[in-house]
């Protein structure tokens, strides 16, 4: 076992990006918290802290989730992916399509970018426009982001 | 050739690009804001709860202030934090910093401030009560007029006055990051670290709130998720702020401003209302327009005198009128001050001008593109303020063309058939033809002189030593570009220097769709010094200059190589600020927008179905980033124009979550249509001129006009919500 | 953290009610950091109650557990088949992020009168499943909110399963007007079923609660004819309360309803139809 816990904290473990961690956080720590000011991971952004714009988007048990939400307790036991996983060629058409101009929106864009890309039979279903409705970007005309998507589709998920 | 990619595109899509809440600052603190309740009055008392050990809280109120209590910008009307009366909710009176976030939290819930009230005033477009007044007699903070002809006479000889009242409302910015500051001492030296877009203004605040001079400041900024004018004015504020709580506690502070505290205490687009009084011919020929505007200014000056001059400027449009009379003011009133939007008055202004013009349209039954070939300026006609308009663009063309792109005539008769086929969707089609300045209003980028330099370095690379912050408009990329076309260098060895006041010239603010423009020019004659400072002449390039260099550091041990350049006034350039005649900038960029939307009959909502931008914008200088500039700024009009509504309540935004202030989404916009026309401007920046504002001034009076055609009404105030619209329509019915 | 429903629910007994059942997290954890006097609760995590995550397709009736998520419903085909507006509904709750979370036990436990989830299954006479110390217990979900925020679901109860008769609907629509085209919070719903059980029509935003329109389920079960929406506005009147908040307006959310049933009924119901002015 590890130390003991101050009051109000807890022992989370969970696997993060391909690797096993374990915090010691405060117990009302949301899983965005713990990432960016406990792991420094802060890639993942912060935009609302009410699940809108989804700048915050991670990856948990392969589904795009706000970590904004998800309260560290709720991440035991998860695979848990943020955008520091993410390797340059993986982007490289999101570059190239002009889909990322600020960059504060754009960690969780790539994150949902991904993730379609990762499953395209969503695509049977849904169109790109509504799978990434839950990223807010406030640069670009989203053209930028769906093309990115439908070339890094096309192309299976490298540039 | 292949257009250049985003330079920092990878860090931001990867997630290594670093902002203000990412930098690591071991054992700071987390610094919060005590605001006013009350929109007006006497502070009577703060009251420090009894459930919370304040000696573990760092705490500053208005003593602590070095300097002037003063918010240096144009005025200095703002204070840093209230003293003894506040002017609007939310204003700053006292700030708390502790190393926990939650603790601050908490004990930020336990400061009272006790204000007794005093009358306050909500509604810029109604005259002060005498209790009300709080600024001269009438509370106007500023004023400004146009003179051009005879404007009675031309009225009384016109065939037709057509009068319309338009009105505007407040815009939230929206960057996806909030607003943000660190601060921490460096021996003697205050330095703040930041999201911003204007390093100097924040530096000049500084010393002048905490009595330093500029040895003792030093502002650097950290890469900034989005501004559109939100980052200009303000960060001064939170800057201020966060070196007091950082001086006082002798440690490093960071203020990161959570989304609602960040909607309802910083500044936001001007509110306005425009009459408009128009003399016009049978033919359409305009022959008067008289103009009124007003802005609400908000409870402090910000920038609201500046925003008025661009406004006034652009309020006659791209217009050959030979009589105009336009008469602006800006009011105080008790809400949260408003500040820099992207568009700066002119999408208030051009709003109502668009929307009117297809109103007289309507009343002549002229079509709305006739009659604005007939009026649109020509090569050798002048503007409002009397500039002549000499820079080879064939404006009509510019409108033909977008036309022609959005195959406005064939989806005219396409709507007849869709018409027919629809029990509750009508579709509409609208556009707008309009202009935008590039850099600072008549004699301003005069008297600031921008300065930027170049730096050889040892290795033979090329440093680009300028305050011009990327903000996701894509700066560093186009700097690069400029330079490697200069010096015929490869965009690779061009480093871009972090704008910080220890180290980069005054360059002026990133605003006003300078940057490319005005400061890019400064750029190509800055390679040019470099070039002539190392003995080479221009038909020297590329591996030349950097071997020039390299040798020019043998030479020189352990000293600088700096190219220069500060801003020159193109020649044949006049600007009269007294009498607002003469040239007001160096050159207009030039749009015609169409959109096209379809109403719901049942919910009213409006949904833009296809977007054309067609503008002339001078040379394009990376054809992705000025793409992403004009389509986001289309966009952020869109949610101007349709859904954006602030919900005020004594003076203060309600809807302060993004669950209720509503911006588009990817299923609320179309892809937007970009064309340009290329002209280059001999004074801009690799033959640019600004196009980062021009976006946001077609759109709105484009989607209202494409309503108006859809339903047969006359809307005339944005946001057009379906809650307005819905209200417009029945009274239609009733009629 | 419970593995077991027995261990969930002798948690919330122990706790007299005073535990916090949290699923997906997407109401309870909004703005969060900001909300800190709650912070104190004591969460009652049901994320590990494997027992209760999977949905299920009996003979007659669809199951949703506890943890079902939207987004699992989005991506069964059977669901689009047979019942349509679940889907429909679940694919405008938030987006993908939310319907990757939200539960649609947790729709019903929040109780907002703008569920989206709440208003298809209403429409589809959905049966909630309450499990206590004391035992289960089912409860119609329309006979489930008594007013605003307020079940006959006692704190130390959880909602276990929801149990959707699985029957032959003739007509099923769902109709969110919201403020803009995804990611938007309910200006006003309509789930409009038709089956063998007759007419169902349910608002949201309407009231204080999600709320079946038993006034307009007489009119058409009655075939009253209709010229315009206008016609349905003293039955609106009787079935529901809308308000101004700071989304819309009582007089929007009212007109908005009258024209869009009449519009989605028009498709179907021959004695509805345009007379004059049909908007
Ligand atoms: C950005 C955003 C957009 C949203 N958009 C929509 C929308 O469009 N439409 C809509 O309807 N909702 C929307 N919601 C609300 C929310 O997603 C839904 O209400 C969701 O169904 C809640 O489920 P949950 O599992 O996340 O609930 P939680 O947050 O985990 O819990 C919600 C409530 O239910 C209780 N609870 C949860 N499970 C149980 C159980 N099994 N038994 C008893 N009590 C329980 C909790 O104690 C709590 O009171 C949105 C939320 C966000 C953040």
């Amino acid at each position: 076992m590890t130390m003991p816990l101050e009051p109000g904290q807890i022992e989370v473990a969970f696997t993060l990006n391909g690797r096993e961690v374990v915090v010691v956080v405060d117990a009302a720590a949301r899983l965005l918290d713990t990432l960016r000011y406990q792991l420094g991971l802060t890639g993942t952004k912060e935009g609302c802290g009410e699940g809108e714009c989804g700048a915050c988007t991670v990856c948990m048990n392969g589904n795009p989730v706000n970590s904004c939400l998800v309260p560290i307790f709720q991440a035991r036991g998860c695979k848990v992916e943020t955008v520091e996983s993410v390797e340059n060629e993986a982007v490289f058409a999101l570059l190239g399509s002009g889909g990322t101009q600020c960059g504060a929106c754009t960690p969780g864009v790539v994150m949902t970018v991904l993730w379609i890309v990762k499953n395209r039979d969503v695509l049977e279903t849904h169109s790109v426009r509504e799978l990434m409705a839950g990223n807010l970007c406030r640069c670009t005309d989203y053209d930028g982001i769906i093309n990115g998507v439908d070339r890094a589709a096309a192309t299976g998920g490298a540039g | 050739m292949s257009t250049p990619l985003r330079r920092e595109g990878l860090d931001k899509l990867t997630g290594r690009e670093r902002y203000v809440d990412d930098l690591d600052l071991a054992g700071c603190l987390w610094g919060m804001t005590v605001r006013s309740p009350a929109a007006r009055g006497r502070i009577r008392e703060v009251r420090f709860g009894d459930g919370v050990d304040w000696s573990e809280f760092v705490v500053v109120d208005f003593r602590d202030i070095p300097g002037p209590n003063e918010i240096r910008l144009i005025e200095l009307d703002q204070p840093v934090l209230a003293a003894d009366r506040v002017r609007h909710i939310h204003e700053p009176v006292v700030l708390v910093a502790h190393s926990s976030r939650t603790m601050c939290r908490r004990a930020i819930e336990q400061i009272e401030i006790v204000v007794d009230p005093e009358p306050a005033v909500f509604d810029f477009r109604v005259e002060p009560r005498a209790e009300q007044v709080q600024h001269d007699s009438d509370n106007v903070l500023s004023r400004i007029s146009i003179n051009k002809g005879d404007i009675e006479a031309a009225l009384a000889r016109a065939d037709h006055v057509v009068e319309g009242v338009y009105e505007t409302g407040a815009q939230e910015h929206v960057y996806l990051e909030t607003q943000g500051m660190a601060a921490w001492l460096d021996g003697d030296v205050v330095v703040i670290q930041g999201s911003m877009q204007c390093p100097f203004y924040v530096l000049n605040a500084l010393m002048h709130a905490l009595g330093r001079d500029a040895s003792g400041v030093r502002v650097v900024q950290s890469s900034t998720g989005g501004g559109f004018g939100g980052k200009e004015d303000f960060p001064s504020n939170l800057a201020i702020h966060t070196a007091l709580l950082a001086l006082k506690a002798g440690r490093a502070v960071k203020m990161i401003y959570d989304r609602a505290e960040d909607m309802a205490a910083t500044t936001k687009r001007h509110p306005s209302r425009v009459r408009h009084r128009t003399g016009v011919m049978s033919d359409g020929r305009l022959v008067a327009q008289d103009i009124e505007v007003l802005l609400d200014a908000g409870a402090y000056a910000t920038l609201s005198s500046v925003v008025l001059s661009r406004g006034i400027i652009h309020a006659g449009g791209p217009y050959a009128c030979d009589n105009v009379r336009i008469c602006v003011r800006a009011v105080l009133t008790n809400s949260v001050p408003f500040g820099a939007f992207r568009g700066f008055g002119a999408p208030q202004t051009q709003f109502a001008l668009e929307r009117h013009m297809d109103v007289i349209a309507q009343r002549l039954g002229l079509d709305p593109v006739e009659i604005r070939r007939r009026n649109l300026i020509c090569d050798g006609q002048s503007t409002a303020t009397g500039q002549v308009i000499n820079d080879g663009t064939d404006r009509v063309a510019l409108l033909d063309l977008a036309v022609a792109e959005s195959k406005f005539v064939e989806k005219k008769a396409a709507h007849v058939s869709f018409h027919a086929g629809s029990a509750y969707c009508r579709r509409g089609l609208g556009l707008a033809t309009f202009m935008h300045g590039g850099g600072f209003t008549g004699s301003g980028e005069d008297t600031l002189k921008a300065k930027l330099h170049v730096g050889g370095c040892r290795d033979g690379s090329i440093e680009v030593l300028s305050a011009i912050t990327e903000i996701g408009q894509g700066t560093k990329t186009i700097f690069a570009s400029i330079v490697a076309e200069r010096l015929g260098v490869d965009a690779s060895v061009v480093t871009i220097a972090t704008p910080d006041t220890a180290r980069v010239p005054n360059s002026c603010p990133t605003v006003a769709s300078r940057s490319a423009m005005v400061v890019g020019r400064l750029l190509e004659r800055a390679c040019d010094d470099l070039r002539a400072r190392l003995g080479l002449t221009p038909e020297d390039r590329g591996e030349r200059v950097q071997e020039a260099i390299r040798e020019w550091h043998v030479l020189h041990p352990g000293e600088a190589l700096l190219g220069k350049a500060e801003y020159e006034r193109p020649p044949n350039i006049a600007w009269d600020e007294k009498t607002y005649r003469g040239d007001a900038y160096g050159a207009f960029a030039w749009g015609t927008y169409v959109a096209e939307v379809e109403v719901d009959l049942r919910t009213c909502a409006c949904r833009v179905l296809s977007f054309h931008a067609v503008q002339e914008v001078g040379r394009v200088l990376n054809r992705t980033l000025a793409t992403g500039q004009i389509q986001g700024g289309v966009v952020q009009a869109i949610g101007w124009a349709l859904m954006e509504d602030c919900v005020w309540e004594q003076g203060a935004m309600k809807n302060t979550q993004f669950t209720n202030y509503i911006i588009p989404t990817t299923l609320d916009v179309p892809p937007i249509s970009v064309t340009f026309l290329e002209t280059p401007y001999a004074f801009g920046g690799g033959g640019a001129k600004g196009l980062g504002e021009l976006p946001m001034d077609g759109p709105a009076p484009a989607i209202l006009n494409a309503v108006a055609d859809a339903v047969g009404i006359e809307p005339v105030s944005i946001p057009l919500t379906p809650e307005q619209l819905l209200e417009l329509l029945s009274h239609d019915d009733a009629t | 953290m419970p593995t077991t429903l027995g261990e969930a629910l002798s948690v919330l007994e122990e706790l007299k009610g005073d535990a916090v059942p949290i699923a997906g997290g997407t109401d309870l954890m909004v703005s969060w950091p900001e909300r800190f006097i709650e912070h104190e609760r004591t969460y009652l995590d049901l994320s590990g109650l494997d027992e209760l995550r999977a949905h299920r397709w009996t003979e007659d009736a669809l199951e949703i557990g506890a943890l079902t998520t939207f987004w699992d419903i989005v991506r069964d085909p059977q669901a689009a088949r047979e019942m349509p507006i679940l889907v429909d509904a679940a694919r405008t709750v938030g987006a993908v992020q939310i319907q990757s979370r939200g539960t649609w036990a947790g729709n019903i436990a929040n109780a907002s009168p703008a569920a989206d989830g709440v208003l298809s299954m209403m429409a589809l006479d959905a049966v909630v499943e309450l499990a206590g110390a004391e035992g289960v217990e089912e409860v119609h979900l329309d006979e489930l909110y008594l007013g605003y925020k307020q079940m006959r679901k006692r704190a130390d109860q959880l909602i276990t399963r929801v149990r959707i008769p699985r029957r032959t609907l003739e007509f099923q629509s769902f109709v969110k007007v919201g403020s803009r085209r995804a990611q938007a919070i309910t200006k006003i719903g309509l789930a409009i079923t038709r089956s063998d059980a007759g007419w169902r029509v349910v608002a949201s935003s309407m009231a204080p609660t999600v709320k079946r329109c038993c006034a307009i389920e007489r009119m058409l079960d009655d075939r009253v004819p209709v010229d315009g929406p206008g016609g349905f506005a003293a039955a609106i009147g009787s079935d529901v309360s809308p308000i101004d908040d700071i989304r819309t307006t009582a007089v929007y959310r009212e007109s908005v309803m009258a024209r869009v049933l009449f519009h989605e009924l028009a498709r179907v119901c021959p004695w509805i139809c345009a007379g004059g002015d049909s908007v």
